[in-house]
């Protein structure tokens, strides 16, 4: 160690001490595994294992139980030949709007206007509120939603209380209205949460930025569409990796507010594949929308990523 | 006695105390097939009966059992009945885990088939456990405690052949009890629209329901949401059996080969049932009701009519006492049979489990015991079947409980209990009905397209 912490320029000795050099980083990269390990074992078991597992079962026809039979690609083409399923993903789709755009959005323009005006005492307030529903189980907070969003419920009274009592309904049972309900909920949940990261993120910002701009006389829209935004391509990339997973791989939300109804109306992917494989016990045909589901996922996320890696290059 | 003559006086031994000790071995078919010719066997058994080993009896014995047993969560009766159990029973102890009824669909399989199986669970399905051969076969225990003296449609539920179509084949479950569906009325509001007595044709209900609506009030409470499961199957099923024949509905139930739910009687079912929706005789935001909401706001007086099952009398009569009333569904024709569904509150046996005996002697006694009757009607507010001649329970006067046993021996007699149209698969209910029926209520279906979409998805899982 000696001759690593005093260098000798004799060619024996530098040789020596880049072999010490060599070890030392084996050695800190074996303790480097070694730390990882434990975590990369239950990463194994729990995820890959897993993963892998979903992969083979969605060749077979199997209840779970019984004896497993091969059938290639049926399950595939199974999900592309019942429009209910095949219908699942493209209500994902329509959720990424409702649970992965708005909040994105919303949550620029609400951090930019709480790093703007509201710092301070404000500013903590309305942070704590809008992150609020992220420390509320979402099973509890469907629940309410529920009643909230039902026809006796207090959202339909103020809308009769400020006199249009003609447009209240059901609203998670109404088949144009249900999507868009959960997709409220899904905002409320979100909303926080990006809001919270871009603030970070403003914060980070180099605050002369704001302040040449202002002396130049920029208004809040040119701060905001000339620094904010582009200083905060990587926050806004890592929400929008966040919120749009949440659209596609949606299960909690729809499940407590509506449960894929009214007639498939709000059914996701993720409800799909529990009934199918805990109800219906086709763990075939469930693995084989959630392989499909995966790959979506993924195809979806990496162009976002790529995004904001260009970004920070 | 040689060598060969005692192997030929054990089998027959075998053989004779598997036909006759049913405890001991289950299933007629899973018995050991005699390798020796009948007459030895029947000549060995003529030996001294001192020899023979004591025939295992249809009880818990004496020494200490504990039975392991899944309940469902949120039904106290099969606690109760338990309790009761150990009381008469005190050997008996019980380690009872309890789940909502949609874990156990999740859970039943890996339960079944783990390490220390139930001797004594709640099935939410049973066709594919018993193909797989992970319930036991009851019927060596039906023989020895005489369940198949019963009287028939009992039983047959809870049979599945070796094809997996229920209602014929080996016994695999039994009911704690047999609940009875129809339409519990709000005495109240049921005068208040001129209702003396039940409707007797359904021609007579449909009146009804429009004399509710002139006088506005909510013909019909029923619940609806994709999370209870869609309601509107009740009525559906109860018009289905009002203007046409039970037996094809069965055998659609039952997975009997070529059935179809698409049938002209069941078209004109389900017609009815839209023009109901059209007429506005549903509430108008039913597919956003739950089924505890829907109880309560009938409970509240919302709604003159709904259809629910005997499970809910102990709530309706606590919550709605003296003004709650039921009848059955009326048929079309006058004079006609009324027809109900009916199923068991279905309890199985883990083909692996410690203690089966002890198990199948308290699904005996639940059926059989005065006590235990009692807590049956009681607690759960359903008939407890068993012995055509074991007496029924009392039950409080002015109970909507009265009803329901009595519209319940009605369609003993007339033979037209029927299984619910959503057991047939085990997600046709999910997958079928509640959306189908979501959509008709949404005006999305109607109701040729909802018996041809139900039908498509039961033949997708069949085929599976």
């Amino acid at each position: 160690m000696a001759s690593i912490a005093t260098p000798d320029k004799h060619p024996i000795a530098l040789a020596n001490s880049r072999w010490a050099r060599f070890k030392r980083v084996r050695r800190e990269t074996l303790a480097g595994w070694l730390f990882a390990l434990p975590a990369l074992l239950m990463y194994a078991a729990f995820v890959l294992v897993p993963l892998l597992l979903t992969i083979v079962y969605s060749f077979y026809r199997w209840n779970g139980i019984g004896p497993m039979s091969w059938v290639g690609l049926k399950n595939y083409v199974t999900i592309f030949q019942v429009p209910d399923l095949l219908g699942t993903i493209f209500n994902a789709f329509w959720l990424v709007l409702w649970f992965s755009l708005i909040p994105v959005g919303l949550g620029l323009i609400v951090s930019s206007v709480i790093h703007r005006v509201a710092t301070g005492r404000f500013g903590e307030i309305a942070r704590t509120v809008l992150f609020l529903p992220q420390v509320i189980p979402l099973v509890a907070a469907g629940i309410i939603w529920g009643w909230l969003l039902a026809l006796p419920g207090l959202i339909n009274q103020m809308i009769k209380a400020i006199g249009l009592g003609a447009i209240t309904r059901a609203w998670l049972g109404d088949f144009d209205w249900a999507l868009p309900s959960v997709g409220l909920i899904g905002i409320w949940v979100l909303l926080g949460f990006c809001t919270v990261l871009l603030l970070t993120g403003m914060t980070r910002v180099d605050q002369a930025l704001y302040e040449s701009a202002r002396i130049d006389g920029a208004s809040w829209l040119t701060e905001f569409v000339a620094i904010t935004v582009p200083l905060l391509r990587h926050e806004i990339g890592v929400c929008l990796t966040v919120t749009v997973t949440a659209a596609l791989a949606a299960f909690d939300i729809v499940y407590v507010s509506t449960a894929g109804g009214p007639g498939n109306s709000t059914a996701v992917p993720g409800i799909q594949i529990y009934i199918l494989a805990f109800t219906q016990r086709a763990i075939g045909l469930a693995s084989a929308l959630a392989v499909m589901l995966m790959i979506l996922v993924v195809v979806v996320i990496l162009p976002i990523q790529r995004l904001t890696r260009e970004s920070r290059q | 006695m040689s060598k060969k003559n005692i192997s030929v006086f054990l089998a027959g031994l075998l053989v004779l105390t598997s036909l006759l000790s049913a405890c001991g071995a289950p299933a007629p078919t899973a018995a050991p097939a005699p390798t020796v010719a009948p007459t030895q066997g029947v000549a060995a058994a003529t030996e001294p009966p001192t020899t023979a080993p004591t025939a295992p009896s249809c009880d818990c014995g004496t020494g200490p059992v504990v039975l392991n047993a899944y309940f469902e969560t949120g039904f106290d009766l099969p606690f109760k009945l338990a309790e009761e159990f150990t009381k008469q029973y005190p050997n008996v102890t019980w380690d009872i885990k309890q789940d909502q009824f949609t874990n156990l669909i999740n859970e039943t399989p890996r339960l079944l088939s783990g390490d220390n199986p139930p001797d004594l669970i709640r099935l939410p399905t049973m066709v594919s456990f018993a193909k797989d051969g992970l319930l036991k076969n009851l019927d060596g225990y039906a023989a020895t405690l005489g369940w198949d003296k019963w009287p028939v449609p009992q039983l047959d539920q809870n049979r599945v052949a070796a094809d997996g179509t229920r209602g014929s084949g080996a016994l695999y479950a039994m009911g704690l009890n047999y609940s009875l569906t129809g339409v519990f009325y709000n005495k109240k509001l049921a005068a208040q629209i001129g209702m003396t007595e039940p409707p007797k044709t359904l021609a007579e209900f449909d009146d009804l329901l429009a004399k509710a609506k002139a006088a506005g009030l909510l013909p019909i409470m029923q619940w609806g949401s994709a999370k209870s499961g869609m309601g509107l199957a009740f009525p559906l099923q109860a018009i289905m059996a009002s203007v046409g024949p039970t037996g094809p509905i069965n055998d659609w139930i039952f997975q009997k080969k070529g059935a179809t739910i698409d049938t002209p009687s069941n078209l004109t079912a389900a017609q009815h049932l839209e023009q109901w929706i059209k007429n506005g005789y549903l509430p108008p935001d039913i597919n956003a009701i739950e089924y505890t909401d829907s109880n309560a706001r009938f409970t509240k007086g919302e709604g003159v009519f709904t259809f629910n099952g005997d499970w809910e009398n102990a709530s309706f009569d606590k919550n709605m006492a003296g003004n709650v009333g039921f009848f059955l569904m009326p048929p079309a024709e006058a004079g006609g049979s009324p027809a109900a569904m009916s199923a068991p509150l279905t309890y199985g046996i883990a083909a692996n489990a410690k203690n089966a005996d002890c198990a199948a002697f308290f699904l005996n006694w639940v059926a059989s015991n005065p006590g235990a009757r009692q807590i049956d009607v009681t607690v759960g507010g359903s008939n407890p079947g068993g012995p055509a001649d074991a007496t029924m329970p009392t039950v409080a006067a002015g109970s909507v409980t009265n009803e329901t046993l009595a519209a319940g021996t009605v369609i003993g007699k007339a033979g037209t209990a029927m299984d619910f149209i959503a057991n047939s698969t085990s997600s046709i209910f999910a997958q079928g009905w509640t959306p189908e029926l979501q959509k008709m209520v949404g005006g999305k279906q109607d109701a040729a397209g909802l018996l041809k979409a139900v039908q498509a998805e039961y033949e997708r899982e069949l085929a599976q």
